[in-house]
């Protein structure tokens, strides 16, 4: 896969490509730790020099720290909060609130891996954060962070969100970050403060970020409040592993998740996070290392941000078409965290999409070069996404994959040439990684089906969902088992459509699964990801299923398009989950 | 016979045997005498009764005894025989009411500090046997998968957390993902079959195989009244209870995408709700009785102990008519 080989090529001098290094690596380097961190995590994605900076790269922190911000010490951590978090689920904050969000909500920062927060904690001062720490010279470090972000994992980019946070964060001299991570809360608390400071002069600079990240507008106690704030959301109940849709992107390689049980990152990633989290009322101790919030909370937080846009920023008279976009990121936001959405595919397409939109209403604002700037956007929606809901490895990918495009751009091309050809590209990452993939695998899959078969399979995937059906069309004469689940019931969907279309099926519990094994021929399932160490990655339930036809002797096919391939392992499902609702 | 309601067993409970009522007619005790090992069987007492029209056995358990004196002279041997199958049944519940107790006992030797128990559904047994061991100081963590359809994990998660057990509440599909974390299961059994095999509430054969195949030992609480002579050929269909579907979807929740005018003659949706689950003796790593601990290969020997070789196959004897 194209990301995949963009990881080892080594892009920018600068950078240090991150490779399969040890986070540690990232961490020493620079001033700047957790920032820099996570800006090295960004930054390599989008080296200043925007050269082919593979987004799995990561500079470290020393170099951003020196070329960019020396002399703002304090200011940049916001701008670089990662967003790690978002990408891995389980191991950070959910949402990396990077920027301050009006006042009040702060994302937890779900700031990145573990090991980083340490170590970037002990760095203190973003130095790292570079773009931020620079408010006018640091514009074009920036990049740097940002492209560390464009991998999933790396949701450092929040720091680059946009050049004129940093710029203001010089003016405001934001100390916040001293410590914390590059997390995008804290960017965005960063571009809050910037933005207040500016508004009046700035509209189209701060347009981007405060049109997502639309905050309070007195930006300068951003930077302190976003630090106290904690808002917690809760995201998970008191039940343990509930529903791992786990789609964490982890940094490419090395970089170990943010472990919540650490608490100096934790408190950093707090402090960036632009929406509060609620902190789940009772902590299952087995799962301290992930974050443990109440979702649901945070839904009229986002919903008032949403309303809250235009007042938020009087100064920053955004055109329609501008605010369009940002409004669609928004209500892809609020349909991950309800719920509406969900699914490995269903989201990709639902966030590129939104992609597309932002990239027709973009325009590049002066002094700013358009593949930094847009990346920094882009990096600053993904962490709201994270805080939403952790973003799942297919979504990591597609970002990945989208900040490498931008990253390519030349830089002599025409803002609207660049704007039609990344739509085009968004196109042809839907249609290739998915769509036809998609069609690929059900033509295979259609030929393991034989008349008279028993086929059973667990809750909705949208690969097996779409092999049933192509089936049933071609004539086959098959039974269907559908095995449901608790706490969601998704199988009942499922169970619908398949009902509808005229399937003869059969509905069980998962507890049932023993009883109904032995008149099965074959177990389909799908995959959220493919880790590199062969095991799959998918909603909570599949591996009893899994090995319960195992103990029948039945075969079990899983389906997964490729897009959705991880390098990173996994022993069990402790290690890394997306705690449910 | 309200006690026997506590076993909730089905009618495959043979009579235990009166060994402890050896004086039902002279040559019953004479037979009982010569064989103290093994007690007498009912069937073998009641066919010493000359009047045995008036009795039909059916052996059934714990039948009504007054349907056995149906004969209109109530001879005195119909009375006794009456008087003793009764004293019987009654200590067969006051075993079922304190099994708990012996089983508890041994809770100490199992459970020790901070391990990590899993269990799923509610079992009176479990919950009494994890108290004794909090009782005694012990300090572990309890994980509880729901049971679902029923749920009734809630309530003995609640149980537990009354008395103090840090529980955590876990649904059925993240037991494998639990499993790692754990240091044992403990479950409650609805029967136990002559090769070891259990029948428990649905969902433990998946718990035993991830259990297994995790190298967590997994154990069965079993009173000696839910032991069962039969062999489970075919478990699953033939010693299963099919429960109402309307437990996993409501009635009519479908009837919008169903199309009832095809007319075919199977229906397009079926549901499936069975109540117990068949785990084989090879994923069992201890039985828990009364009598103390077993391995799974041992329980025929039990079943020799409390059954008479006599009453293992329920027939139904033809009654001379009269």
């Amino acid at each position: 896969m194209e990301p995949r080989r963009n990881l080892r090529t080594v892009i920018d001098p600068k950078v240090r490509k991150v490779g399969f290094f040890a986070p540690p690596d990232r961490s020493q380097s620079g001033p700047a730790d957790p920032i820099s961190a996570a800006s090295a995590v960004q930054a390599s994605s989008s080296s200043p020099s925007g050269n082919t900076l593979s987004p799995v790269m990561i500079p470290p922190p020393r170099h951003h720290s020196d070329s960019l911000v020396h002399p703002q010490p304090s200011s940049r951590p916001v701008l670089h909060s990662a967003i790690p978090s978002s990408y891995t689920a389980a191991s950070e904050f959910s949402p990396t609130a990077a920027s301050s969000y009006t006042s009040g909500s702060r994302f937890p920062v779900d700031v990145e891996d573990g090991p980083f927060s340490p170590s970037r904690l002990a760095k203190g001062t973003s130095v790292k954060v570079l773009a931020s720490s620079v408010p006018n010279v640091s514009l074009v470090t920036k990049p740097s962070n940002m492209a560390a972000s464009d991998r999933s994992g790396r949701m450092k980019m929040n720091e680059m969100v946009a050049p004129g946070v940093e710029v203001q964060n010089e003016l405001h001299g934001n100390t916040k970050l001293s410590k914390d991570k590059l997390s995008k809360a804290e960017r965005r608390a960063l571009q809050e403060s910037q933005r207040a400071a500016k508004a009046a002069a700035r509209v189209e600079a701060s347009k981007g970020s405060a049109g997502t990240f639309g905050t309070a507008p007195a930006k300068a106690a951003k930077a302190a409040s976003r630090k106290s704030d904690n808002a917690s959301v809760a995201a998970s109940e008191k039940k343990v592993g509930d529903r791992p849709v786990e789609k964490e992107r982890k940094k490419d390689v090395p970089q170990p998740r943010m472990q919540y049980d650490d608490t100096s990152r934790v408190e950093k990633a707090k402090r960036r996070a632009v929406v509060k989290q609620t902190e789940a009322r009772n902590r299952v101790e087995l799962f301290r290392h992930l974050p443990q919030y109440e979702h649901g909370s945070q839904l009229p937080d986002l919903v008032a941000k949403f309303f809250q846009l235009e007042p938020m920023h009087p100064a920053v008279y955004k055109i329609g078409s501008i605010i369009f976009s940002v409004i669609i990121i928004h209500m892809v936001g609020l349909h991950y965290l309800s719920g509406d959405i969900s699914g490995g595919n269903a989201r990709c397409i639902a966030m590129l999409q939104a992609f597309q939109e932002v990239i027709k209403d973009y325009s590049t604002p002066p002094e700013k070069t358009l593949s930094r700037d847009l990346t920094a956007k882009i990096s600053s929606y993904v962490s709201f996404f994270t805080e939403c809901r952790p973003l799942s490895v297919s979504m990591g990918n597609a970002i990945r994959f989208l900040k490498s495009r931008i990253a390519k751009l030349p830089l002599t091309m025409s803002e609207s040439e660049a704007k039609t050809i990344l739509q085009s590209d968004i196109d042809h990452f839907i249609n290739e990684k998915i769509v036809v993939a998609d069609k690929v695998i059900v033509s295979h899959a259609v030929t393991k089906i034989r008349d008279g078969d028993v086929l059973l399979t667990y809750v909705t995937s949208s690969a097996v969902e779409m092999i049933l059906q192509h089936a049933y069309e071609l004539g086959k004469q098959f039974r269907v088992v559908v095995v449901d689940s608790r706490p969601k019931l998704e199988g009942q969907f499922l169970l619908r459509r398949l009902v509808a279309k005229g399937i003869s099926c059969t509905y069980i519990h998962i507890n049932a699964v023993s009883y109904i094994m032995h008149e099965v021929t074959r177990v389909f399932l799908g995959a959220s990801a493919v880790l590199s160490n062969g095991t799959i990655y998918s909603r909570v339930g599949t591996a009893c299923v899994a090995m319960v036809a195992h103990a029948f002797q039945v075969p079990v096919l899983v389906c997964c398009e490729a897009y959705k391939f991880h390098e990173r392992v996994q022993l069990d499902s402790i290690c890394s989950n997306e705690l449910g609702m | 016979m309200v006690g026997l309601n506590l076993s909730a067993v089905s009618d495959d409970d043979d009579d235990t045997g009166p060994d402890d009522h050896p004086v039902l007619s002279a040559a019953a005790v004479a037979a009982a005498s010569r064989s103290t090992l093994r007690p007498p069987s009912l069937q073998t007492l009641l066919e010493d009764m000359p009047d045995s029209a008036t009795v039909p056995h059916t052996s059934s358990s714990g039948g009504d005894s007054e349907g056995k004196s149906k004969s209109a002279d109530k001879s005195s041997r119909s009375r006794k025989l009456k008087h003793d199958v009764i004293e019987a049944v009654n200590e067969l519940i006051q075993d079922i009411d304190t099994c708990h107790e012996q089983i508890t006992e041994q809770a100490v030797e199992h459970i020790h500090h901070n391990e990590v128990i899993l269990t799923l559904g509610s079992s009176r047994t479990v919950l009494q046997f994890l108290c004794a061991a909090r009782e005694k100081k012990r300090s572990f963590r309890v994980f509880v998968a729901e049971g679902a359809p029923r749920y009734q994990g809630h309530l003995l998660a609640k149980e537990l957390v009354a008395r103090g057990l840090q529980t955590t509440l876990i649904t059925d599909l993240a037991v494998f993902a639990m499993i790692s974390q754990v240091n044992m299961v403990i479950v409650g059994a609805h029967a136990v079959m002559a090769n070891g095999g259990v029948i428990a509430p649905v969902g433990l054969n998946m718990v035993a195989l991830a259990a297994k195949r995790h190298a967590v030992p997994f154990v069965v609480l079993a009173g000696s009244h839910n032991l069962c002579p039969l062999y489970p050929h075919n478990p699953e269909v033939l010693l299963n209870e099919l429960r109402s579907p309307k437990e996993l979807l409501d009635f009519g929740e479908f009837s919008d995408c169903m199309d009832f005018r095809s007319g075919l003659g199977s229906p397009l949706l079926h549901v499936v709700n069975p109540s117990f689950d068949y785990v084989p003796p090879k994923l069992v790593s201890l039985f828990i009785t009364d009598t103390g601990g077993h391995n799974p290969s041992y329980m025929y020997r039990l079943i020799a102990d409390y059954y008479s070789a006599d009453d293992l196959v329920l027939q139904r004897k033809a009654v001379p008519s009269n």
